[in-house]
């Protein structure tokens, strides 16, 4: 049982955070290009950069609470879900404030001005 | 490289990524410190549990030695590096249309190009709801 405590902290993440997608309508998961696009790219970085730190032995993971599945470089799969989980997780996060309070973060110009240009 | 300074070196590139390199700015936004706020305090559950049950552990030369919630400082940069480099890309993406299919908000001069446009912007202020029934 404790060898799944790093994949139970995973699913409490996207237990709390996947049913706001839905409920509060933001369509995050619906937008999974730009979700791609936001994820992989960083995900790859600090999947090399954890590489990195494992091969030169800044940290390591108790293969005792984990599954068991290794990845290239001694990482467990756990850890490279968490680069997917989590900034999936933040996006969900960051949209649902933008849902709660109406603040803008910029994406809106490039409509706005196609709106401009049509009148 | 100790991972202080890799953890240090992170930040100073996200924010270079946020205001030189794409010029989202997000760091200048309400928006972004209120969802990051709400994500540094899972973030010190989440983190607090892996390091605290020592599922992660750490090469004492490695880090400065300050500790929060059972992880080490350094965690907060990696951390906050990870989830802005995140949203400032989704952000980035947004601002070019990524999730409004290729080229149609390119044809924003046509009516029906304009009017896809002003629908996205419903949506990306998360006012879409009724359109949830389509998705898969």
């Amino acid at each position: 049982m404790i060898r799944l405590t790093y994949l139970a902290v995973l699913a409490g993440c996207l237990l709390l955070t996947l049913p706001l997608d839905r409920v509060l309508g933001l369509r995050v998961l619906a937008r999974w290009r730009r979700l791609v696009l936001a994820v992989l790219p960083v995900a790859a970085v600090f999947g090399a950069w954890d590489g990195y730190a494992v091969a030169r032995g800044q940290w390591w993971y108790d293969t005792g609470q984990t599954v068991g599945i290794a990845l290239p470089h001694r990482i467990p799969l756990e850890e490279a879900l968490f680069f997917l989980v989590v900034p999936t997780c933040s996006v969900i996060g960051f949209e649902a404030v933008r849902a709660c309070t109406g603040w803008s973060c910029g994406d809106e110009r490039a409509t706005q001005r196609s709106r401009r240009s049509r009148k | 490289m100790s991972y202080t300074v890799a953890a240090c070196a992170a930040v100073g590139a996200v924010v270079l990524l946020d205001f030189a390199v794409l010029g989202t700015r997000l760091l200048g936004r309400r928006i972004f410190w209120t969802a990051y706020g709400i994500v540094l305090l899972f973030q010190l559950i989440v983190n607090g549990v892996l390091t605290g049950r020592g599922v992660v552990r750490y090469d004492a030369g490695a880090i400065i030695g300050v500790r929060f919630v059972h992880a080490p400082v350094e965690d907060l940069f990696f951390g906050f590096a990870l989830v802005t480099a995140t949203l400032v890309l989704w952000v980035w993406a947004g601002r070019r249309g990524v999730d409004r299919r290729g080229s149609e908000h390119r044809s924003s001069a046509s009516g029906g190009g304009a009017q896809r446009s002003r629908k996205s912007t419903r949506e990306d202020r998360g006012e879409g709801a009724g359109r949830t029934r389509r998705d898969p």
